[in-house]
């Protein structure tokens, strides 16, 4: 319970990995005891890797006959107390919707990984895209808080599913670890180190499941089999369980707790980078992948003696609001790059001030948006 | 006897929300005298259910863990939690329309991979919590609010289905036939390997009333009347047979 630091579970050292194999490694390091998935290109060599590994490791592996049962049997053994990973792209981060609307209300940690490819649709498997970051916060119905992040190497593809096991344990919150094709299909060199960090749900006996009077507002959750004759749904239910499906007392009190235990608890949540902000009038904010070609515009254009900075948003949501309201009050452009049609463009508008440019530089053709494009579209910002 | 079951149920639980004459509630207290008489730890078992009145049997109504799923996603539900926790006598309880019909893929699939769980399906053979719709058990000629003239589809063998896709004990009785219900259960419960009991559960107020049914007592005698068993169907003709709902067991190769 809570956090405790272990042995690494693979030898420390530089590993020249793919994304997904980072991915599959990270879940192990984070002591995963469960994985369901079903193939889907970019995000299948994940669940291949995992295949073999989880019998060395001593895990449960699944391959289920399609995503709503992949990430219901998880939520399952999620409860069983197992920590739990599912992983797949587009299309089946459409089927999986229903699930993480379901372990948003049952608070069951859980973390999927959508290696998001190019879309509408089935549109080009092999090729990238993120079209499914709006998706990732509104995709479910009723309305919802959720954790997303957003790696953009592999390195980081290693870090952030650690990160995500340790968010979705201590919020009880499904996390969405948003990977793009280029970063799961990417091969480079990583390090990983002697020891980690990892968070375990916490347990009291006998205490309400689904109610806290705490600050942080996540309650204890213990597990089937320990005999606290759980009653777990995910219609409108009061702190023991019991179904109270037209009390508007009741439904008020655990949606806003659903809610408030992200939003007031987001200053530890939500990580980020800034990039030669000191003296920036012109401020490139980006995520993903898309920020490794963003990083190398930035720095050519400051070698040219220009006054650009960068934002890196580590996590998408809860929306980094503060970071971006800050930036707003120091620089006069900002501009968004992102390969969709513009979607954390959006929010970024929602919370600069209205005297800022939100300039949003959006492509959709199925490739990186290369370092070039960026040096020659900020050119005509500056 | 009634009283003693009280154990099994959840403190605090006084009042079930099933409808005057409710087969599922008949089924209800013959699943609990199945593991009455089983003797099994309820502390050890853990109850998975979907959506629809039959979800409600175990969810709020027994006292051990139990898991009110999404409609149609029992199945994947339990069996993740069953293989975190083998030691847990995980059982599924829930109607035709989740199990089958939105949960279908995910029934034959937990019966092809042979998992172990006990699947009980309380056939009541309509969308009884929406207020009677047909559903893919609804006799032929049925009315439903959304067959007005006459359900036009065959009802689904539900037996034949999952005894196809590989499951080790498929039996079917009603709940007018309580005794064979419950050693039909037992005999599940027992049953190391994916077991399925389809438990006809008439549902006199959304389906009975719409088919000239008054009461709840001329619906369940109207059950009575159309369950035979497997030994008496082979000696009838197709034209005799049409209506009737065979009973047993159906976990031999001849089945």
């Amino acid at each position: 319970m809570g956090w405790k630091k272990v042995k690494s579970a693979i030898p420390g050292g530089v590993y020249y990995f793919s994304g997904d194999d980072a991915v599959a490694e990270g879940a192990i390091a984070a002591r995963v005891g469960y994985f369901a998935g079903y193939p889907i290109t970019p995000s299948t060599e994940i669940l291949e890797r995992i295949s073999v590994r989880f019998k060395e490791v001593g895990a449960v592996f699944m391959q289920m006959e399609d995503e709503i049962a992949s990430i219901c049997s998880c939520i399952g053994a999620s409860w069983a107390g197992a920590k739990v990973m599912t992983v797949t792209s587009g299309p089946g981060f459409s089927l999986m919707q229903e699930g993480i609307g379901y372990a948003i209300m049952v608070e069951t940690p859980l973390v999927i990984v959508d290696a998001q490819r190019a879309g509408p649709s089935t549109g080009q498997a092999t090729r990238v895209g993120s079209g499914d970051i709006m998706q990732a916060k509104w995709g479910t119905h009723g309305g919802n808080e959720i954790i997303a992040l957003s790696p953009w190497s592999v390195q980081e593809l290693y870090d952030q599913t650690i990160n995500a096991f340790n968010l979705a344990e201590r919020y009880r919150v499904p996390v969405l670890l948003m990977a793009e094709e280029a970063s799961a299909h990417l091969r480079e060199t990583m390090h990983i180190g002697e020891e980690i960090e990892l968070f375990s749900r916490e347990k009291e006996a006998g205490a309400p499941p689904f109610g806290t009077e705490s600050d942080n507002g996540v309650p204890p959750m213990p597990a089937f089999g320990e005999g606290e004759k759980l009653l777990v749904t995910s219609s409108t239910h009061n702190e023991y369980g019991f179904r109270k499906v037209v009390d508007p007392l009741v439904q008020e009190k655990l949606v806003t707790r659903l809610h408030n235990k992200i939003v007031n608890n987001r200053e530890e949540i939500i990580q980020y980078e800034n990039y030669y902000l000191e003296d920036a009038a012109v401020v490139v904010v980006c995520y993903g992948f898309t920020a490794r070609s963003s990083l190398f515009a930035v720095e050519r254009l400051r070698d040219e003696g220009e006054r650009i900075g960068m934002v890196r948003l580590k996590t998408l949501w809860p929306f980094a609001d503060r970071v971006i309201k800050d930036i707003g009050a120091k620089v006069k452009r900002i501009f968004v790059p992102e390969m969709n049609m513009g979607q954390i463009v959006g929010e970024v508008m929602k919370y600069a001030p209205c005297e800022v440019d939100v300039i949003p530089y959006n492509q959709v053709n199925g490739e990186v948006i290369r370092p070039n494009t960026l040096v020659q579209q900020l050119r005509k910002l500056l | 006897m009634a009283r003693d079951l009280e154990q099994y149920l959840r403190p605090g639980v006084g009042v079930t929300t099933f409808c005057p004459g409710c087969g599922e509630a008949i089924l209800m207290g013959l699943i609990l005298r199945a593991i009455d008489e089983l003797q099994l730890n309820m502390d050890n078992m853990l109850f998975v259910s979907g959506i629809g009145c039959a979800a409600w049997i175990p969810s709020p109504h027994f006292n051990a863990d139990t898991l009110h799923t999404l409609h149609g996603r029992t199945i994947p539900c339990a069996t993740g939690a069953k293989l975190v926790k083998p030691e847990l006598k995980v059982v599924v309880i829930s109607g035709d329309g989740d199990l089958v019909d939105i949960g279908g893929n995910h029934l034959i699939h937990g019966a092809w991979r042979n998992i172990d769980l006990t699947v009980i399906c309380a056939n009541n053979m309509n969308y009884g919590m929406t207020g009677g719709q047909f559903c893919s058990t609804t006799p032929l000629g049925a009315f439903t609010l959304t067959t007005r003239e006459g359900n036009p589809y065959r009802p689904f063998d539900l037996c034949k289905l999952v005894r196809a896709a590989g499951a080790i004990y498929v039996a079917r009785y009603s709940v007018t036939q309580p005794f064979a219900l419950i050693k039909s259960i037992k005999k599940a419960l027992e049953t190391k390997g994916f077991s399925f009991v389809e438990a006809v559960s008439p549902c006199p107020v959304q389906f009975g009333r719409r088919n000239r049914f008054d009461t709840p007592a001329d619906l369940l005698k109207d059950t009575m009347a159309r369950c035979i068993t497997k030994e008496e169907a082979v000696k009838l003709s197709p034209e005799e047979l049409e209506g009737k709902i065979i009973t047993g067991e159906f976990t031999d190769e001849a089945d």
